[in-house]
Parts: C-alpha cells; sequence; structure tokens
C-alpha cells in the first residue's frame, strides 16, 4: 500500500512502497519549517492597520493568518521574510524587521 | 454461441479492445497499425462502442492521454509501432511506475533508418525495462486472446500493471486468420469492471508522483520489479480462467513436440507457426527436435523456461531483432543469461533472421536448426549467427 | 473552515488554503501566489497537472507536499495531453453511468518553457480538439528551476545563463514568443491574459476559464525575483509596472472577441519596468529605445484588434 503516515523515510522498505509513487497525505507539507529561512520578519502596526486583508491575499506562501478579531497575523513558522507584505499594505502598517538571533 | 470469423491481427485486436469495453482510446497512426485504430473509430462512431476516442497529435500524447485517462478510473486502450513507441517511450516508464494498467497492441515494425514499414521486434526491445507485462502473439487468435486477457490481467489489484500485446507487423496485423470469437456474456464472466484503489478523487486528494532522491528511489524501484515479477503467477491465473471458460489455455512458454527432444529451437512471433512445420519434416526424418515458443517476454518466464528445457542437451534461439553491438539479439542474450546460472552444461546457439519482415521459409528453419546444432557444438567466431542474411 | 469567504469589496476570496504554506519556493515567488490564488478560485474540485519546472518540486518534495487537492506530475511535454486524458475519461464514465455526474476543474499548470516551447505541440493539439480543460501558463520568462535558462518566452535583451549578456552579446537576441495570439488563433472559447499584481482580475479570469466549457487559456505573467534579478519583496510592484507600461497587456479573448481589461490613456516609459531588473541592467539607452518601440508597436497592434474584434 502507500507509505505509511508514521514512518521516517530511513525506516521505510521496499515493501512499504508499491504504490510509493503515490501520496495519500495531503497537504503534509505544513510540517515543513519555511519560517527558518527568513532574514528580516514582518511586524504589524495595529493602530494602523485597518483589517484590509490585502497583506493575506498577496502573500505567496499563505503565510499570514486571518484572526477572529479581523486582523491577519503572519505565521512565523513558514514567514520567509519576502518583505511583499509591506509593499501591498494601503495603511503602512506592516515593516520588516531584521530577524532576530537566536 | 462463439463464432468462427475471418480477421485480421488488427480487427482481432479492436474486437478484443470493443468486447472489454474499453473507455478511453487515445492514438495515433502509423503504419502497420492503422487498421486497429480505424475499426476502433468505425465502433465508435456506429454506437458499437462507447468510449472516447481522442485522435491526438502525437504517440506522446497517445500514451499521456491513456495515462491521464486509466489514472481517472477509465479503461484504457490504444495501438502502436516502431517510430510511435520510440516517441511514446518516456511516457511508457512513468504508466508502469504509476501503477496503471493501460494495454496497448504493438504492431512490431522494425527501427527506421532506413525508412520501412516492415515487421521485425525491434520495436518491441527497446521497452525491455519499461516496466510493462509483455506478451507475443503467434497467430491473430492469440492476438484476441491475448488482448482480451490483458485486460484482466492488467487490472487485477496484485498487479496494476500496464500490459503490450505484440503482434508482428503486417504478418499477423494485416493477414487474415480464422479467429473465434466468444460471446459478450462469456467475456463479461471474465471480465470484472476496472477500479483502481488510487484513482483520482478530490473526495481523496492524493499528490501522484513527487521529488524523490538517493534516500528512497531504490525501494520505489525494487518494489516495481518485484510487483512485476510477482504479476507472472496472476498471469497464470487468468490464463486458467480463460481457458476454463473460454477452451483456450496458454502458458509463458508453449512446447511443441518437445517430447524426447534433444535440441530444441526456440522462437517467438508469427514465424513460430513456420517452424512448426519445420520441426515436422525434421521429427518425420527421424530427429529428435522439438520446438519452444516465448510468449510471456515480460516478466520473463524463468522457471517455465528451465522446465521446457529440462530434457534438452541443445538450444537453439531464433531472433528477429539485433542488439547493436551487443551480445547477440535480445532474446538471445537474455535466454543465454538466464541459463548461466541453471543450464551451463547446454549447448547454446543462437540466430538471428527475418529482419524487417524478411520472411523465412520452412527450409531456412531446418536450416538454422541444422546450422545451429552445429555452432552449438562447435562455438563460433561470431557474437551470433545469422539465418537468411547475405553475408 | 472549508467554504468560508473573505470580502474585499465585492470580491468574495476563499479562505481556505487548497496550497498549504510549508512549499519550498523562493522568497516572492510570483508563480507561488498564482496558484495560491487560482486554487482559491477554483475550489476543492478541481485537479492540478504541473509538468517539470519549479513548480513540479516545490509543493511536492516527498514527503511534503503542498497540495490539499488531487495533483499530478506530468512529463514535460505532456500537461496539456495528461488532462486530457482524465477529462475524457470523466465525461465517457458519466456519460457510461460509471460514475455519478459532477463538475471536476481539470487544470494544468505549467511554465513557459513546457508551454511555449516543449508542449507546445500537445497544446496545441488540445485546444484543437476541444477538450473541457483550463491551461495556466505561468510565464516568469525563462527556465528557471534549472538555472534561469532563456525559453522563447524570454523578453528581448534580457541575460539568461543560456542567453548570458557579455562582450558581444546583448543577452536575448529574440523577441517573446506570443504564446497568447497563438492560442486565440486556435479560435478556443476563452483566452487571457493575467498577473497576480492583480489578483481579482487574475481569480476572476481563473474562475471564468474553469466554468466555460471547452478549453481555456490564462497566460499568467509571474514575476520571478531570484531569475530576474530583484529583490524578493518586488514581485507585486514588478509585475504592476510590466501593465502599466504595455510591456504585458491585460485582455481577454471570448469567442474570438477582444477586451482590454485595463486601459490607460497613457502607458508607463518601458524604462521604469527595465531598469529595476538585473536582467535587464546591461542593456544601453539604445537597446532600451529599440524596445520601447517595440512594444509601443504591439500594444498598438494590440489596440488595433481589440477594436476590430471587440466584445
Amino acid at each position: 500500500m502507500a507509505e505509511k503516515k508514521t514512518k521516517a523515510i530511513s525506516e521505510l522498505t521496499w515493501r512499504d512502497m508499491r504504490f510509493g509513487n503515490v501520496f495519500t497525505e495531503p497537504g503534509s507539507a505544513v510540517r515543513y519549517k519555511t519560517g527558518d529561512w527568513r532574514s528580516q520578519r514582518p511586524v504589524v502596526d495595529r493602530e494602523k492597520c485597518n483589517k484590509c486583508g490585502l497583506c493575506w491575499l498577496y502573500c505567496p506562501d499563505g503565510a499570514i493568518t486571518p484572526l477572529d478579531d479581523g486582523y491577519y497575523e503572519p505565521d512565523l513558522y513558514f514567514c520567509k521574510g519576502c518583505g511583499i507584505c509591506p509593499q501591498v499594505c494601503p495603511k503602512k502598517a506592516i515593516t520588516m524587521i531584521e530577524e532576530e538571533e537566536k | 454461441m462463439s463464432k468462427r470469423i475471418a480477421l485480421e491481427g488488427s480487427f482481432a485486436a479492436a474486437e478484443a479492445a470493443r468486447m472489454a469495453d474499453v473507455d478511453v482510446i487515445a492514438a495515433y497512426p502509423i503504419t502497420p497499425q492503422t487498421h486497429i485504430i480505424e475499426r476502433l473509430a468505425d465502433y465508435v462512431a456506429n454506437g458499437e462502442l462507447k468510449a472516447s476516442y481522442i485522435p491526438v497529435e502525437s504517440e506522446h500524447s497517445a500514451m499521456s492521454a491513456c495515462y491521464g485517462a486509466s489514472a481517472a478510473g477509465a479503461r484504457t486502450f490504444t495501438a502502436t509501432a516502431s517510430q510511435g513507441f520510440f516517441l511514446m517511450h518516456e511516457v511508457l516508464h512513468w504508466v508502469s511506475a504509476m501503477r496503471q494498467p493501460v494495454i496497448m497492441a504493438v504492431c512490431n515494425r522494425a527501427v527506421a533508418p532506413p525508412a520501412n514499414i516492415w515487421g521485425d521486434y525491434s520495436d518491441a526491445m527497446t521497452a525491455r525495462d519499461t516496466g510493462w507485462i509483455q506478451l507475443f502473439a503467434v497467430n491473430n487468435q492469440e492476438v484476441f486472446d491475448f488482448v482480451l486477457s490483458s485486460f484482466r490481467i492488467g487490472e487485477d489489484p496484485r498487479v496494476l500493471l500496464p500490459v503490450m500485446v505484440h503482434l508482428d507487423g503486417f504478418t499477423l496485423s494485416h493477414v487474415v486468420e480464422p479467429v473465434i470469437l466468444p460471446e459478450q456474456e462469456e467475456v463479461n464472466r471474465f471480465l470484472p469492471p476496472y477500479q483502481h484503489p488510487y484513482a483520482i478523487d478530490p473526495d481523496n486528494p492524493m499528490s501522484y508522483s513527487m521529488v524523490m532522491g538517493p534516500g528512497i528511489y531504490a525501494e520505489i524501484k525494487k518494489a516495481q520489479d518485484v510487483t512485476l515479477r510477482e504479476s507472472k503467477e496472476i498471469i497464470l491465473q487468468a490464463w486458467k480462467e480463460f481457458g476454463d471458460i473460454f477452451g483456450r489455455y496458454y502458458s509463458p512458454i508453449e512446447s511443441y513436440k518437445t517430447e524426447g527432444a534433444k535440441t530444441l529451437l526456440m522462437s517467438t512471433g508469427c514465424l513460430s507457426e513456420t517452424a512448426k512445420v519445420a520441426i515436422d519434416r525434421k521429427r518425420d526424418k527421424g530427429e529428435d527436435v522439438g520446438l519452444i515458443i516465448l510468449h510471456l517476454w515480460r516478466p520473463f518466464p524463468f522457471e517455465e523456461l528451465y522446465q521446457a528445457i529440462k530434457d534438452a542437451e541443445t538450444l537453439v534461439v531464433f531472433d528477429r531483432c539485433i542488439s547493436l553491438g551487443g551480445p547477440g539479439g535480445p532474446i538471445i542474450s537474455e535466454v543465454k543469461s538466464a541459463l548461466f546460472d541453471k543450464r551451463k552444461d547446454i549447448k547454446f546457439a543462437g540466430l538471428i533472421g527475418g529482419l524487417c519482415g524478411r520472411n523465412l521459409s520452412v527450409e531456412q528453419f531446418e536450416d538454422a536448426l541444422d546450422k545451429g546444432r552445429e555452432i552449438a557444438e562447435k562455438g563460433s567466431e561470431e557474437v551470433f549467427e545469422t539465418i537468411g542474411i547475405r553475408e | 473552515m472549508q467554504g468560508e469567504l473573505i470580502k474585499f469589496g465585492k470580491n468574495l476570496v476563499a479562505k481556505d488554503e487548497l496550497l498549504t504554506p510549508g512549499h519550498r519556493a523562493c522568497q516572492g515567488c510570483g508563480s507561488g501566489l498564482t496558484i495560491r490564488l487560482s486554487l482559491k478560485a477554483l475550489g476543492k474540485d478541481t485537479i492540478v497537472g504541473i509538468p517539470a519546472g519549479c513548480w513540479a518540486g516545490v509543493g511536492s518534495m516527498y514527503p511534503d507536499t503542498a497540495w490539499r487537492i488531487p495533483w499530478m506530475q506530468t512529463l514535460f511535454e505532456n500537461a496539456a495531453a495528461q488532462m486530457s486524458g482524465i477529462e475524457s475519461a470523466y465525461r465517457i464514465l458519466m456519460d457510461k453511468g460509471k460514475m455519478p455526474e459532477r463538475k471536476i476543474n481539470c487544470v494544468a499548470i505549467a511554465g513557459d518553457g513546457a508551454t511555449n516551447d516543449i508542449g507546445v505541440a500537445a497544446l496545441s493539439g488540445v485546444l484543437e480538439r476541444g477538450h473541457d480543460i483550463l491551461y495556466i501558463c505561468l510565464d516568469n520568462e525563462a527556465y528557471m528551476n534549472t538555472g534561469i535558462q532563456r525559453s522563447s518566452a524570454t523578453p528581448y535583451g534580457a541575460s539568461t545563463s543560456t542567453t548570458p549578456a557579455g562582450k558581444v552579446s546583448i543577452g536575448q537576441t529574440t523577441w517573446k514568443k506570443n504564446m497568447i495570439e497563438i492560442v486565440a488563433a486556435h479560435n478556443i472559447p476563452y483566452v487571457a491574459s493575467a498577473c497576480p499584481s492583480y489578483p481579482f482580475d487574475l481569480m476572476n479570469k481563473v474562475k471564468k476559464g474553469a466554468e466555460i466549457k471547452g478549453p481555456a487559456y490564462i497566460h499568467v505573467f509571474a514575476p520571478c525575483p531570484t531569475g530576474w534579478r530583484v529583490p524578493p519583496d518586488s514581485t507585486i510592484g514588478i509585475g504592476r509596472l510590466a501593465v502599466e507600461t504595455g510591456v504585458f497587456p491585460l485582455y481577454e479573448v471570448e469567442n474570438g472577441r477582444y477586451k482590454l481589461n485595463i486601459d490607460r490613456p497613457s502607458l508607463k516609459p518601458v524604462e521604469e519596468y527595465l531598469k529595476p531588473q538585473g536582467r535587464f541592467r546591461h542593456l544601453s539607452d539604445t537597446d532600451i529605445e529599440m524596445i520601447q518601440k517595440r512594444v509601443s508597436e504591439e500594444y498598438n497592434k494590440l489596440k488595433t484588434k481589440i477594436a476590430c474584434f471587440a466584445a
């Protein structure tokens, strides 16, 4: 059958890969931390933000989360720090700051 | 009541696809396959077959569309030959690795250049490593029976692999022979509906083929290889069921008058019937010769080969294809390699002939046996010898 | 989650991310944004086929798949053909009663190399045969995934790794193949150009293309910061400049009738679009003048066509 969900690649034998070219876990990429890539990250000034949602719309990674209160929050697990959101924010409510030293 | 009618090989193949109620046909014309796709187009145009007929713009697209259709859950069929077969080559790997039971008739035709339209196996042999199940038909009855049983074999949940049925270009595709056609009810009993466990389904989304690297590729290919080898059991089972319903039983290697034969000739495809007559004549003269015919090419029938030659001392293999710069013809070299492990004792000779539709007579097959026996006994300077080729 | 919409004026955009974050596209990927937005317009009853290119891999590096819809890799030149097989299968299976009637979008999403070059025959075949599929070309003007090699969509004067600007070369010496007009010449029901810098226009066109019966083609100008040598935050800006300078006009051809989506009283000079990009850095003023002349010519040609065959 297709690859079992719990096994790591190094544990998979050919017996697990009869249908190895069919992958049955849709959206499994959500476990991949692209947030490690960035050297700068977006910060939202809620005073200026008008909840227009354009930052969410224009993010190539879908790395901005719509919150229940209507605001939009960058998801730092995924955010690659490309800097598009400040470019498209009509209120200039987003600033890119240097990623902190870990 | 089954009926016995005169059919050329192409029409036999088309009729088998019609009776199997294929859903999608994507094909591009190439001599000598054209009659297959023309007949199917007729069936669809007259409502005798309800199928989506896609007249694609190249063979590469033909196999691509067949793959897509099969992945979506449709029973698919196509046909091609030679240059078209080569053009779809990369897609052949795709179909088998993705475990889709596309069925294809290949009207074997020699590779160009020189430009030609006549038959030999130089097209088929380039697909040896593509992971398809491959059968060679000897006559039009077998063309019909193999195409029909291929659906049963390929679609079996334990197999789910594509199947090629090879038939000699012109000498089978365009020659009229008597063919017994079964009742539709019998076909329906033999062939269950096609159901793929991983058919594309928006309600159950999957990713079909991802990027994989050194860490996992080998395991996938080994799994594919094991599945192909294990399919032989299902092929045997399907052919038993076929025989039980339709009365004709097939096996991966067919033995003809091999009892007590110390020298065996091995052949493939339609020239096997000429070889049969040569064997008859030789046996009438008191020679202990016999014929074995290779029907199943992939997965290679090792056990059946060893069984068929168990009492023989000499094996002469006739190949209808040349492998340039290699160890003889493809069939010759594979049989030789298979013998290396189990029958180092056997005397062996390989003969190549019949290229590009050049016919071989009964006398030439008798000579082939004599020549083969001599070479097997004394050895040869050449990597392979030829029959009927002007040296 | 599913079915929820976010309102942007009169535009309602699905909240669902059918392309999940966690994919490995470059920062600021114009193609990534295009796919994300297109899937919002298409919904979950969609099958996507993608040939070799960035998006054959960045969303599907085993075992991480960013796709929450059925997704298929295809071979380089057969995305159109493969999807046509799927579409034909569904049609006949529904006809034969072997599966229940339902609308499933069959979408091929291919780069400019796969569309303009190696896959042009398969695409042409599918368009001529009239299959009910949507074909989206992600045009970032080169074979980006393999290292920025030129394609027939690479514009004149662009430096790529196989048409590098050098002492005796200007870079790409031929003009961009007009794929949109080639497709329009097939007389299919719907052809459009789009750009993720105009997200609602893009999403509406994708929705329209999917709903139309028969082949639909959308040519998307998908800025690639990595290949064009611009900072990753300039994706949206550079796309807008392409439209505002007339380099990439946004228009539709519906059953042979032309419609310009954004018509400006005057176009910005092409130089504004070329100057920020590293791939055009080597161009002289004379080169830019020549490009401007050509862009103006092509734009006027298009406007004439639009006037002649107005929707």
